[in-house]
């Protein structure tokens, strides 16, 4: 019975996915480009870096980079105290 | 318990795997570090050369084992490391507050990192690119001293007690 | 028009949730929560794709048409984020292990 409602919700996940896949755009023909052509036209000069992904991640979208910063010294934090918290109660 | 999974005797493996692991060392930690230095200009940057350094600490604990690496490797100092690499990250990025947050006031400046490039497709020069390179040594250090930390805490700590 | 890449994003997805919906053992768990992260960077990056582009870098670059440079730097985002997860859902299971004596979901005691 737990087993059917499992397969059940699996079936239902992967339809939708094929669905959503099947209805993409092509391969290799983005939807979207305005913001990229933009980064790629401009980046070059507006931030001197050749390399336009790392312009991406440290200018345009730096908040991003710092919060993903944020998020590895909290994981590397809680791995810590995760395993500093068994050794006082023994 | 505990069968086949990595090294338990303190002492570490053999004498072979120790040399060839100290001779390792210089190798790996210059290829992180350029991997990081060229973040700007060729594929990399902060994130895989920090992630290359820390396979060092990896290495390191596995060959000469836990308790000599976990006396050489302190976690105080890496804990220290990251919080400098996080802080110093955000520091470069209020530095830029005179226009806005995140702004790379070093580029096409006549500074350090200022230097004009030359637009379209070029040889690639180093410097260049204002506050990234800058902030890639930061993140390095950042995601660096996280991965030996992380790696480190499952070392010792993760055995079966 | 069936794009192949999109379909193994989806098979990639699939067998990942079948994983955590169908195991019992926490590591595996852990390790069809890491698929699902993989399926999803691939389909960020393939809808970065544009048909015979290169990387957007233009140090000595043959051409100046490139892929999208906004989803490879969301990819970047995601690695390390799955990394950090991976490691905090590793140590909760190592903590659970001492602390129950076993790793299943289902079958739990406590070690005496």
């Amino acid at each position: 019975m737990k087993k059917a409602i499992k397969v059940g919700v699996l079936a239902l996940l992967f339809a939708f996915l094929l669905a959503s896949a099947l209805l993409m755009h092509e391969f290799g023909k983005p939807a979207q480009t305005e913001m990229d052509n933009y980064f790629i036209a401009r980046g070059q000069e507006e931030t001197g870096s050749n390399n336009i992904v790392a312009a991406v991640v440290f200018d345009y979208r730096g908040l991003d980079t710092m919060g993903e910063a944020a998020v590895l010294f909290a994981a590397a934090t809680g791995v810590f105290l995760v395993f500093r918290g068994r050794k006082k109660d023994e | 318990m505990n069968k086949g999974m990595a090294p338990r005797e303190s002492e570490g493996m053999t004498p072979i795997i120790k040399t060839v692991a100290l001779a390792l060392a210089v190798p790996i930690t210059v290829f992180g570090l350029y991997i990081i230095a060229h973040g700007h200009l060729t594929p990399g940057g902060g994130f895989p050369g920090g992630a290359v350094i820390a396979t060092l600490v990896a290495l390191f604990l596995i060959a000469f084992g836990k308790d000599i690496g976990a006396r050489a490797l302190n976690k105080k100092m890496f804990s220290g490391l990251e919080t400098v690499g996080l802080v110093g990250f955000a520091l470069l990025a209020f530095l830029g507050l005179g226009s806005s947050f995140f702004n790379n006031f070093l580029a096409n400046s006549p500074g350090l990192f200022g230097m004009a490039i030359p637009f379209g497709p070029n040889p690639g020069f180093m410097w260049t690119a204002g506050t990234i390179p800058l902030m890639n040594l930061a993140i390095g250090l950042e995601v660096f001293a996280a991965l030996s930390l992380i790696i480190i805490l499952f070392f010792t700590e993760g055995e079966d007690k | 028009m069936i794009s192949l890449p999109f379909i193994a994003v989806v098979v990639l997805i699939a067998f990942g949730l079948a994983t955590v919906l169908f195991r019992k053992n926490m590591i595996k768990i852990v390790m069809g929560v890491s698929v699902i992260g993989s399926g999803v960077n691939l389909l960020l990056v393939s809808l970065g794709y544009r048909e015979s582009a290169i990387a957007p870098i233009f140090t000595s670059a043959e051409t100046t048409l490139m892929v999208l440079p906004t989803p490879q730097a969301l990819t970047l985002t995601s690695i390390v984020i799955s990394m950090a997860v991976t490691a905090l859902m590793l140590a909760l299971a190592v903590q659970i292990y001492r602390h129950y004596g076993s790793l299943s979901t289902e079958k739990r005691r406590l070690k005496e």
